[in-house]
């Protein structure tokens, strides 16, 4: 035992490397010496690989597969098509929000490059070439490509298969291609704020069709042991048992013979929550060949087929009083959720937390109507670093503060000063229903003002727009509502979103800690250890955390949606604590004095009174398996279950400068300060990371990430010689600060963080582009701001030559 | 992502590979640096059934004056033309161009032949050569014959090269000393392609242009050399009347096709204002 008394308090904290401190990430030892362990080094023995045949057209009938010069191939082993999975009911799956899924084309496709059949062979080589030798007869169908002739009378009918159903999973429809409706808020209160309002403002507000793109595609290894009848599913999961839940009710194995295990994840960003083909299609092949399969998407397929992110047509309308102060927001969502509705978001939820729209700012009368609908493109839908449809809402609501400010004549700071919810407002109950556990906007935005020197950039940019120059400052003054969730408002597939931590410590006083959550980079093995150390004073390099193998880990319902700190870390709090009350009983008995008469100090237990009397967690650990007090069973774990009793609502002020070129329509980030609020900070450095990753990503897809379609449904920019993901020197530099407000209902006051900066990113850069040509009447320019755009815009103003 | 099957060949000399070309004829392919080839065998765009590397032919790679003309070796890499002592003092706009190539490891494989015999209207190099008036030494069955880069380009892909031919050098009649030089590329990001580019060359004395040559990137099938342009510049001041008109030039000569760089008048739009400002910028480096 290492001897600590000697020791200061700080010195003692520092050795613990608890909570606020700036550890370095335990993980990034094995990712910087390229020893991470990612799907694609799994390597099994007799293991074969997949793929598939993807269909050219966006929309086809599929008049015959023939299967029988690929089957010939050498090394070629199986062809899987639709009709193979009939017999086992595994040609469709059902979807997290109710809908079905074609997992091989079923006499139609659906959209361009949806799986039609899987091809399984010896190597790769061999699977290639056997992909290739598929052929297959297709009868061409016209594509529905915009989502507003959807619901036309002539529209091409796509889903056959449930065109005559009344519901798809989300409430009626009232069309063939028509999803669902979803609304909320007060219309008649909303509608008479409008009558009466001396200034309204309306704008349409796409939010484009983007993806996650994260750095590792998706894809997994099957292995089936026919012998003792067990399933392993090696993948890419952001939410491992939700996975083996899902295998578990379509293949019909019993959960206990399933084992998932999530390896290192290179990035999710929510394109890793979904159930893919590929996992169904591997999970049949090594059944029926026994031996593994693996299936790795190529990059083109990650981009074309797993889950995109947005694709929102808002139309955002303000009421507000002849100051600008907001009265009513009226908002109005056609959702183009693609072939299949297969977003994945909690079930009840089909717009995800949309009614988040009313921001930062005390809006009395609120009414959101969203309608889904089917078109020919790839289903998902998924938060690309976002809570669900956080993004979208929070977009709409920063641009729309901005067409209001412009309106009225009020400065775009000062407009949402007006506006913000006062800090004497929390808990805040939103007119949306949400309710906002702490924030202190005024501070956080008055902050940065200051930082920035605000007023000087404004006169900089009154200089430039006289000397016809584009100069623009924009805002995002976001809240974000994360940590899903409460089990009385959130579930999937009826499993509450809880989240759960289970802690062994062991006799030397070192420990592991076992979550339900999954960490695809964000430093769990680090910020978790953080936590434990600090309820148990025990140093955070002497805790071992592992996630992602639902055989070891507690179930959980994984990573995604900022939730990780918000629920797994409040779990790994909570059982810290049932650890350390424990240990109290324990202590009491080592020292022999009354449980009452011990108080806790950074690391052990003291007697009140007399302080050089104490035992130190690591001594109660040996003591828990050594002799404990009658009564009490030995050992020192505990595990907990954790059901957060709200959402928590990290907030940020962010600010931002770019130049525009107007003979190129070129942008230029100049300057961007981020103040983010995200309650108590676990590790800083992380934080300050997760700032700069979200940041970049924001980045790309203000201006330059999307994916657009011909009239004919072909995906456009499906690789990464076209889809913008942004390097090191295109990158901004980002300047960071922070607010600390606490939540009052999180066991340690912590919020989450890895979405904001992408949440509030890309309104403040989008808002700072249009602010260059606000003097010039502008009120919105639709992302993403690439050259040719902004250059059109320029044109349009007769500036541009 | 995978490339149907090949055989792979590894001739040590020039003739060893025409000899190999030959034989398979429509099968075969060379490769040198790999950086365009490998990515469309890939996506099996390309489908070669011989892939034929350069990379052990001796002779390819260097780099010489030879009077006035400097002669670079098909297999030089991008990464040698930038780093080359000879080429910053005699051509320096090569060493410009190279580096508004992809990225530091794509220029270490990537050669100068690849980049010039591709035929990709992408590729920055070829519009350069034409600039340059560089001419490009090919070798096949029938001996060597030379081809000047702006008589080399076809079409997308289509180049004066026959299938059995190997381009083995490139030479340029060195510019003049004091010449002014600049390559101003429109990009979306790094180790993009242009969205436009335009090369420009020039020569004053006594404040008069004495001769000038533009050419544009990827504003058409083919690199486009723009005569018109450059004979606008000569014998005048070079001021911002005629830079005007040898923008002008180049729009009317751009042909872009519409992509997710931009529509149309957008790519045309983009060319004349990088002839503009590379012409300001050459203008700026000129001596004389
Ligand atoms: C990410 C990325 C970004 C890129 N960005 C750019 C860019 O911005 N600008 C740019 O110009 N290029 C760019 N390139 C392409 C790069 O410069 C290539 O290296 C170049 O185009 C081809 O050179 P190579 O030596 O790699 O040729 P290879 O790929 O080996 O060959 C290309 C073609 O030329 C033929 N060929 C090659 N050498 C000879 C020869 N000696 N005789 C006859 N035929 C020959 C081959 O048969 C093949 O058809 C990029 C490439 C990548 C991967």
């Amino acid at each position: 035992m290492s001897d600590t008394t000697e020791m200061t308090l700080e010195q003692r904290e520092a050795t613990i490397g608890g909570i606020g401190c700036s550890r370095r990430r335990k993980e990034d030892i094995r990712f910087i010496q390229g020893k991470g362990n990612y799907v694609d080094d799994v390597k099994l023995p007799g293991q074969v690989f997949g793929d598939f045949v993807r269909s050219p057209h966006a929309h086809a009938r599929i008049k015959s597969i023939d299967t029988e010069k690929s089957k010939a191939l050498p090394g070629v082993l199986a062809v899987l098509t639709a009709d193979d999975l009939k017999p086992l009911n595994l040609h469709w799956m059902p979807t997290l929000a109710g809908d079905s899924q074609a997992v091989l084309a079923d006499e139609k496709v659906h959209f361009q490059n949806q799986e039609v059949a899987f091809v399984i062979g010896e190597d790769r080589y061999a699977v290639s070439d056997g992909v290739q030798a598929v052929e297959v007869d297709y009868e061409d169908l016209p594509a529905l490509v915009d989502p507003k002739r959807a619901l036309a009378k002539d529209a091409p009918v796509l889903r056959e298969d449930v065109a005559a159903k009344d519901n798809v999973g989300q409430g009626p429809r009232k069309h063939p291609n028509h999803i669902f409706t979803w609304d909320i808020g007060d219309k008649g209160e909303t509608d008479q704020a409008f009558s009466g309002a001396a200034v309204t403002v309306k704008e349409e507000i796409f939010y484009h069709r983007v993806h996650p793109c994260p750095l590792e595609p998706c894809g997994c290894v099957a292995s089936m042991d026919k012998i003792k009848g067990e399933l392993t599913l090696y993948g890419t999961f952001q939410a491992p048992h939700v996975i083996r839940t899902v295998v578990s009710l379509i293949s019909g194995l019993p959960e206990h013979k399933i084992r998932v295990i999530a390896p290192d994840i290179g990035g999710g960003f929510g394109n890793k929550v979904g159930a893919y083909a590929g996992y169904v299609c591997a999970t049949v092949a090594t059944i029926v060949l026994g031996r593994p399969v693996k299936w790795v998407e190529s990059r083109i397929d990650n981009l074309s087929t797993t889950s995109f992110a947005r694709d929102y047509h808002m139309t955002g309308e303000l009421a507000a009083d002849k100051d600008g102060r907001i009265t009513g927001l009226r908002v109005n969502v056609l959702a183009d959720h693609g072939a299949f509705n297969s977003h994945a978001q909690p079930s009840k939820w089909p717009a995800g937390f949309f009614n988040i729209v009313t921001g930062s700012y005390d809006i009395p009368a609120a009414y959101v109507s969203v309608d889904g609908v089917y078109t020919n493109k790839a289903p998902g839908g998924v938060a690309y670093r976002c809570s669900f449809r956080v993004t979208e809402a929070s977009y709409l609501i920063e641009r729309m503060i901005d067409v209001l400010a412009q309106k009225v004549g009020v400065d775009k700071a000062e407009i949402r000063l007006r506006n913000f919810v006062k800090p004497e407002q929390f808990p805040y109950k939103s007119c949306l229903d949400w309710e906002y556990d702490s924030g202190d906007y005024h501070t956080a935005l008055n902050k940065v003002l200051d930082a920035v020197g605000y007023k000087a950039l404004r006169e900089e940019q009154a200089e430039k727009r006289k000397r016809g120059e584009l100069m623009g400052i924009g805002f995002a003054t976001f809240t974000e509502i994360v940590g899903a969730g409460p089990s009385r408002n959130c579930d999937i597939l009826g499993i509450g979103m809880f989240d759960s931590c289970e802690i062994r410590i062991h006799p030397t006083g070192s420990a592991v800690a076992r979550l339900g959550t999954k960490s695809q980079g964000q430093g769990h093995e680090t910020t978790y250890a953080q936590i434990i150390a600090t309820e148990l004073g025990l140093p955070s390099d002497d805790i071992t955390v592992e996630e992602g193998d639902t055989d070891t880990a507690p179930y959980g319902l994984g990573t995604y949606g900022s939730r990780s700190t918000p629920v797994a870390g409040a779990a790994a709090a909570q059982a810290a604590r049932k650890i350390r009350a424990k240990a109290q009983k324990i202590a009491a008995h080592m020292l022999e004095v009354a449980e009452g008469d011990l108080e806790w100090e950074i690391d052990r237990f003291k007697v009140k009174g007399l302080p050089e009397k104490t035992a130190t967690m690591k001594q109660i650990a040996f003591a828990a398996y050594q002799s404990v007090p009658e009564g009490l069973e030995p050992g020192l774990e505990a595990v907990n279950y954790y059901d957060p009793p709200n959402f928590t609502y990290p907030f940020g002020a962010y600010l931002c400068v770019v130049d525009v070129d107007r003979l190129t329509g070129e942008v230029k980030v100049r300057r961007f300060y981020a103040l983010d609020d995200c309650g108590t900070r676990i590790n800083p450095m992380i934080i300050e990371g997760q700032v700069h990753g979200g940041l970049a990503e924001a980045f790309g897809i203000a201006m330059g990430q999307e994916l657009t379609f011909d009239e004919n449904g072909n995906i456009q920019g499906a690789s990464l010689m076209d889809y913008f993901l942004p390097t090191a020197v295109e990158t901004p530099v980002w300047e960071t600060d922070h607010t600390v407000t606490p939540s009052p209902h999180h066991p340690i006051g912590a919020k989450g963080v890895g979405e904001s900066p992408n949440v509030g990113g890309v309104s403040a850069i989008s808002n700072a582009v249009v602010d260059a040509f606000a003097h010039l009447g502008v009120t919105h320019m639709p992302m993403p701001h690439t050259p040719w755009r902004v250059w059109k815009q320029c044109e349009a103003l007769g500036i541009g030559e | 992502m995978i490339p149907g099957a090949f055989e792979y060949h590894r001739p040590g000399s020039v003739d060893e590979a025409v000899t190999l070309l030959t034989q398979h004829g429509d099968e075969g392919r060379v490769v040198a640096g790999g950086h365009s080839l490998i990515p469309m065998m890939k996506l099996r765009l390309a489908v070669p059934t011989h892939l034929i590397d350069l990379g052990s032919v001796a002779d390819l790679k260097d780099i010489k004056a030879v009077g006035p003309v400097i002669e670079i070796g098909a297999m030089t890499t991008q990464h040698d033309l930038i780093a080359s002592d000879l080429l910053a003092g005699a051509c320096p706009i090569l060493r410009e161009v190279a580096l508004t190539i992809a990225d530091p490891q794509v220029r270490y494989c990537g050669t100068v032949g690849g980049n010039v015999a591709n035929g990709d209207p992408g590729n920055d190099m070829p519009a350069v050569m034409q600039c340059l008036d560089a001419s490009f030494l090919l070798r096949g069955p029938k001996g060597d014959r030379q081809v000047t880069a702006r008589a080399f380009y076809e079409a997308a892909y289509f180049t004066a090269r026959a299938d059995d031919e190997i381009l083995t050098s490139i030479s340029i009649p060195a510019p003049a000393t004091g010449h002014g030089y600049a390559y101003e590329k429109l990009k979306r990001k790094v180790g993009d392609y242009a969205i436009a580019a335009a090369a420009v060359v020039l020569t004053m004395e006594g404040g008069t242009c004495k001769n000038a040559a533009v050419a544009l990137t990827n504003v058409g099938d083919t690199p486009i050399y723009v005569e018109a342009a450059g004979t606008s510049l000569v014998g005048t001041p070079v001021d911002d009347g005629v830079i005007a008109k040898a923008v002008a030039a180049a729009k009317a000569a751009a042909q872009p096709a519409a992509d997710m760089r931009g529509p149309k008048e957008y790519r045309a739009h983009a060319a004349g204002v990088m002839v503009d400002r590379a012409i300001k910028r050459a203008l700026a480096r000129a001596k004389g």
